[in-house]
């Protein structure tokens, strides 16, 4: 097609986008409007085209599809693309966000509007790249490229400690990322390429998959993020745009469980057997810690930052569990975050557009005013605590499984997260929403208007249909993940799982 | 048929939560009331079918749920005789307190809310009761938490109302924690969450032992005590029950509807669906007879003193469930169910009866600002009395015979812990009686205390207990009230109800009075056999109907003695010696604040779970967060590093853009200079 594949289309669409905005003159009414709405279109675009992929896509291959593959740079690069049934799901979630997005930052972003923008499609070009590459150079430059737009899109329209966060997210991420360069240049050295589908093939050396898996954990613990990285994190999103929370949490924090999935497992599968424990202290960890520190929070988006903590705490304990249950359990429930948190972000926008605050104390009986926001509010929020019916039960519920085959402990643990989890999010709920309507400052609030509602109801609508048909996502990924833990079991030299042993 | 039964109410609760606001109150009322009482006819229908008559056990498969593996979920109905009962009694009662609510709600600005959050969990509840695997019954049984909190918390300007909805949610999920844990390991054991292989599944596991959670323990007492767990949440069973009382913030209808007859049954049902593999697990069995004991017992000693007219009726079903799960215990699964539709009626019946009081009382729920009401309301005070007549077990009515049935069943049984069972079951019949007289007499006898005083008087000195004393219902909000302002300017005059809500307090008597004397060969005597088939499992070992019929005399009259007694103390408390009562009180100021502090448990679990996790929470977050891991880690970088760069910044423009776009030349330049580096 064109001369260049569809995963090229994806990648370089919303650069297209980025050069008509470079194009518009002056910064009148006008020239906004056209930048939001080139903005607007070009994500629409690649959202098309990304489903047209997907119509492409075989979900009964485990292999990689859609491959696209040219020299670069001389002699060791390769621009090599494809797709298998582990990325697929998280290309189309992030064209899909992308849209809501713009559509969230209409209104409320006022200056540097153009910029903006750029910045935005710059950042998809980067997060599709991510899931496309198959070649680590590529990945990396597209995993760590993807730093830089979010660290101005916090840094320049952010809250008032705008620079203490984006500062305090470029350190953590910085960090694992130099170290997982020294990674990739130990690879190359063993292997001689940095072909993903030829690495993906390579045994290493078990005493070297020890240092190789520390050194991608720890770009990938922080991009999670685990505990104890995860504190740049509520900052971050406290100090984010609507929008900048949204692709916070519902894009970049994958690109730790997806490499997890694409490189740490099936590279590393001595090590990743040997770190197993380590993986799931820090996951229980993180759901019951951050899950009581949510408890006690003052500032909304806070809140559903530690929660988004404590949710990919599901995520890492279900991958190191190695079972199908688990692993697909873990990318749904990725998937099923990226909707769920990305809805709660937006919701969290559209109070604090009207107010200008994110204290909760500063709310309460809004449903009296904003009845259309309250049933928002309140799907969004059951889905976050995982009521079965919603897509955030199917995630939480197959990674649990998948856990108790591995370890019950971790599983009994695991498991009070989902008390925890209903009592901050309804807790959160009755402060901003129930109670009687007495400040004055909110008497005036409107119910959700028409672009809001827009944003809203695709969100409210796949989280249900996703929560009584997952299929779509279990499907895609079932092949791949047969696969990947196929290969796992054939390198440690197990024949099945570990299962619970009667006697 | 058994799809349209199921999908009837949710059709209901998406027409009325949806187009609730254009449509008006009075059409959504009558859409959902319509469908309701479509379902419960056809329920019926399918009753005769399936229970009386000879139709199959039938499992249709709607669609594919989830599938990872192994493990395959469907969504499916699983219709036979257990759940045709249960599809009776959730579709009756639920359509007459749909009924009853139109009257009973006429005040409220929320009606169509109202009428979608019941039809919603009436969906709920038959997604619960039809389910063909563990994983659909986990989406019924969420389910139905959900509407359960959002019914309590529906007057959400009030208070009481959100931390009462919040607990039932929270202390719900403690069960589900277990329940949850106990579909894993099920999973884990039989491959299967499918009731059919799991069933199948279930001898082989006998006195098998498994390796979990650090210690060797016997798989099948494992999984049922888990899976008990989950169903002491939601039955409201000892050390899980404190959120039943508090739910009565709820309107009068909901809690008639779910905290009654319904909802607070699903963990028997639960467990007496599940009785193929209890009947593997003795041990389990034993300690669902003792904690159903100690609830019937506790939740009785409580219902002694309470003054609010729905608390009483909330810890006599409290009490009423322990009943059952001490059958369930004992082996009686027929009994417990048997127990669950008579007590559907009887108890459906009084909740609505003083949802009918207090719309008389204009939403007083205080029993001591009652009294002499009988002569006022002689309609609703007979469908009390009848009530009361069957929660007593007055011989004939309802529960006569299938609470007296459970107490001979407590009494024949050879498990360990059914004597005690048998003990406190046979007090509690005592107690219950002189409670629901108690309330019958300060209600409806004596001086009409309403007329002599103030209607926002003060509450007694040592009624310190904080909710105890604004759940009026209907008093929300300023905005939610304006409707009855009316009411507290002119003297109180007790009116009866309209007939829309009495109709549903007479076909309920008429249930209490002879639900029992005519299914009670069907449920537990000659006909047992035919109407079960197998829908309930009763084990090689289990001689329980057998032993039964030989229980001493006196035992078989115990129950109808201890209600005599109850009666009688009643009468002469509160009827003759009227100043009996507060001298006791001040005889025995101790127990009496035990009892009436609800034997402390609420200030307990405050002590010992929810102020340390606030406490925790605030500890991980200050301290751990902010000082350790920041202090350490980035604050304690950039501290020096801010050192250093301070000066630098002073000759900066300070302009953030072009900071960060220095920053952004910058670390390009670093990938740059690694990629090359690295690379060749």
């Amino acid at each position: 097609m064109f001369g260049f594949g569809i995963l090229s289309g994806l990648i370089f669409l919303p650069l297209v986008g980025v050069a008509f905005i470079l194009c518009l003159r002056g910064d009148d009414e006008a020239a906004l409007r056209n930048a939001r709405w080139a903005a607007l279109l070009a994500t629409i675009i690649t959202f098309l085209l990304s489903l047209y992929a997907w119509k492409m896509f075989d979900t009964s291959s485990s292999g990689f599809q859609l491959i696209e593959e040219k020299s670069w740079l001389g002699s060791g690069l390769m621009y090599k693309l494809g797709v298998d049934g582990m990325s697929m799901p998280f290309v189309l979630l992030t064209t899909f966000l992308m849209p809501f997005c713009i559509l969230a930052s209409w209104e409320s972003i006022t200056f540097r509007v153009k910029e903006y923008m750029i910045a935005f499609l710059v950042l998809e070009t980067l997060m599709i790249g991510v899931f496309c590459a198959l070649d680590l150079v590529l990945f990396y430059l597209f995993f760590e490229g993807g730093l830089i737009p979010m660290f101005l899109i916090i840094g320049i329209w952010g809250g008032k400690r705008r620079i203490y966060a984006s500062f305090k997210f470029f350190l953590y991420t910085l960090l694992g990322s130099l170290l997982m360069l020294l990674a990739i240049m130990a690879m190359y050295g063993v292997a001689g390429t940095t072909d993903i589908t030829v690495l993906l093939k390579t045994a290493f050396p078990a005493s070297m998959q020890k240092w190789l898996w520390l050194a991608f954990f720890a770009s990938f613990a922080v991009k999670m993020p685990m505990w104890p990285v995860h504190t740049w994190l509520p900052d971050a999103h406290v100090e984010a745009p609507t929008a900048g929370s949204v692709i916070l949490a519902g894009i970049l924090l994958k690109m730790g469980g997806y490499g997890f999935i694409r490189f740490s497992l099936p590279m590393f599968p001595d090590a990743s057997q040997y770190f197993a424990p380590l993986v799931w202290t820090l996951s229980i960890i993180a759901i019951v810690y951050t899950s009581l520190v949510a408890l006690v929070q003052e500032d909304m988006k806070k809140l559903i930052a530690y929660s988004s903590v404590a949710h990919m705490g599901f995520v890492t304990m279900g991958l190191f569990a190695m079972n199908p249950q688990g692993v697909q359990g873990a990318i749904f429930q990725m998937v099923s975050h990226g909707l769920v948190s990305g809805a709660l972000f937006l919701c969290v926008g559209v109070v604090y557009d009207r107010l200008h605050t994110r204290e909760i104390a500063a709310y309460g009986g809004l449903v009296k005013n904003m009845p259309l926001f309250a049933v928002a509010f309140m799907l969004f929020t059951m889905a976050n605590v995982g009521l079965p019916g919603t897509s955030g039960f199917v995630g939480e519920f197959l990674t649990l499984v998948g856990t108790f085959f591995a370890n019950s402990w971790v599983a009994f643990f695991a498991t009070s997260g989902v008390i925890l989890s209903a009592a901050y999010a309804l807790y959160l709920y009755r402060r901003v929403i129930f109670g009687v309507l007495d400040k004055p400052s909110l008497m005036k609030m409107q119910d959700l208007s028409a672009r809001e509602i827009a944003l809203l109801a695709p969100l409210g609508l796949l989280v249900i249909y996703y929560g009584i048909q997952p299929g779509p996502i279990l499907d895609a990924c079932a092949a791949s993940v047969d696969l990947l833990i196929k290969n796992y079991q054939t390198a440690l030299g197990l024949t099945k799982a570990a299962t619970l042993a009667l006697h | 048929m058994y799809t349209a039964i199921v999908f009837l109410p949710l059709i209901g609760f998406l027409i009325a939560g949806i187009f609730g606001r254009q449509l008006g109150a009075r059409p959504s009322e009558l859409i959902t009331t319509i469908l309701l009482f479509i379902a419960a006819a056809l329920s019926w229908v399918a009753f005769f079918q399936v229970g009386l008559g000879s139709a199959p056990l039938s499992v249709s498969v709607l669609g594919k749920w989830i599938a990872a593996g192994t493990l395959h979920v469907d969504w499916a109905l699983r219709i036979d005789t257990l759940t045709v009962v249960m599809l009776v009694v959730v579709n009756t009662v639920s359509a007459l307190v749909h009924l009853y609510s139109i009257g009973y709600m006429h005040e409220d600005e929320h009606r169509p809310r109202f009428f979608a959050y019941l039809s919603l969990f009436t969906f709920a509840m038959l997604m619960l009761v039809t389910a063909d695997n563990l994983v659909q019954m986990f989406f019924g049984w969420e389910g139905v938490g959900l509407a359960s909190y959002l019914l309590i918390g529906f007057w959400y300007e009030r208070p009481s109302a959100n931390a009462a909805a919040i607990k039932a949610f929270v202390v719900n999920r403690v069960g589900d924690f277990g329940f949850a844990l106990g579909i894993f390991l099920l999973f884990a054991l039989t491959g299967s969450v499918t009731l059919d292989q799991i069933f199948a599944a279930a001898p082989g596991l006998a006195n098998k032992s498994i390796h979990i959670f650090g210690l060797d323990a016997d798989a099948m007492t494992v999984v049922c005590l888990l899976l008990f767990m989950g169903a002491c949440g939601k039955s409201a069973q000892f050390l899980l029950h404190t959120w039943l009382p508090d739910a009565m913030e709820g309107p009068t209808p909901v809690s008639a509807l779910i905290h009654a007859a319904t909802m607070v049954t699903a963990g028997v049902f639960m467990v007496a669906r599940l009785s193929p593999l209890f009947e593997y697990a003795p041990v389990a069995l034993s300690v669902v007879t003792v904690v159903g004991a100690t609830t019937a017992f506790f939740a009785a000693t409580v219902g002694l003193v309470q003054n609010d007219i729905k608390r009483v009726i909330a810890y006599s079903t409290c009490s009423q469930l322990g009943y059952m799960f001490v059958a369930l215990g004992v082996g009686g699964y027929n009994l417990a169910i048997f127990h669950l539709f008579t007590h559907a009626f009887f108890k459906a019946l009084l909740f609505l009866g003083a949802g009918s009081v207090i719309h008389a009382m204009h939403h007083e729920q205080d029993m001591r600002r009652m009294g002499g009401l009988a002569k006022h309301i002689p309609g609703t005070f007979w469908m009390m009395t009848i009530g009361t007549f069957a929660l007593t077990g007055l011989p004939l009515t309802a529960g006569f015979f299938s609470k007296d049935a459970i107490i001979e069943a407590a009494f024949a049984s050879q498990r360990p812990g059914a004597l005690y069972a048998f003990l406190l079951t046979a007090i509690a019949a005592g107690l219950t009686s002189f409670y629901s007289w108690r309330l019958v007499f300060m209600t409806f006898f004596g001086k009409e205390r309403w007329a002599e005083e103030d209607h926002g008087h003060d509450a007694p000195s040592h009624d310190n207990h904080g909710h105890d004393n604004h759940g009026h219902d209907d008093h929300a909000a300023p905005v939610a009230a304006h409707g009855h302002d009316d009411h507290h300017g002119h003297k109180l005059e007790p009116h009866e109800s309209p007939a829309v809500m009495m109709i549903p307090l007479y076909v309920l008597a008429a249930g209490a009075l002879f639900a029992g004397l005519l299914f009670k060969d069907v449920f537990m005597g000659e006909g047992m056999a035919d109407f079960w088939k197998k829908a309930l499992f009763f084990g090689p070992d289990n001689h329980l109907m057998h032993d039964m019929h030989e229980v001493p005399e006196f035992v078989a009259f115990l129950a109808t003695y201890m209600m005599l007694g109850g009666f009688v103390i009643a009468a002469l408390m509160y009827v003759f010696y009227t100043d009996a009562p507060r001298r006791l009180a001040e005889r025995n100021p101790i127990l009496y604040r035990f009892l009436l502090n609800k034997w402390y448990f609420d200030e307990l679990y405050d002590l010992i779970f929810v102020r340390p996790a606030f406490w925790l929470g605030r500890l991980f977050w200050k301290q751990g967060d902010g000082r350790i891991i920041d202090g350490i880690g980035p604050d304690g970088v950039s501290a020096r590093v801010i050192d250093v760069a301070g000066r630098v910044v002073k000759l900066q423009t300070g302009y953030v853009y072009h900071y960060a776009f220095a920053m952004l030349i910058g670390v390009a330049a670093i990938i740059t200079w690694y990629l090359l580096g690295g690379v060749h």
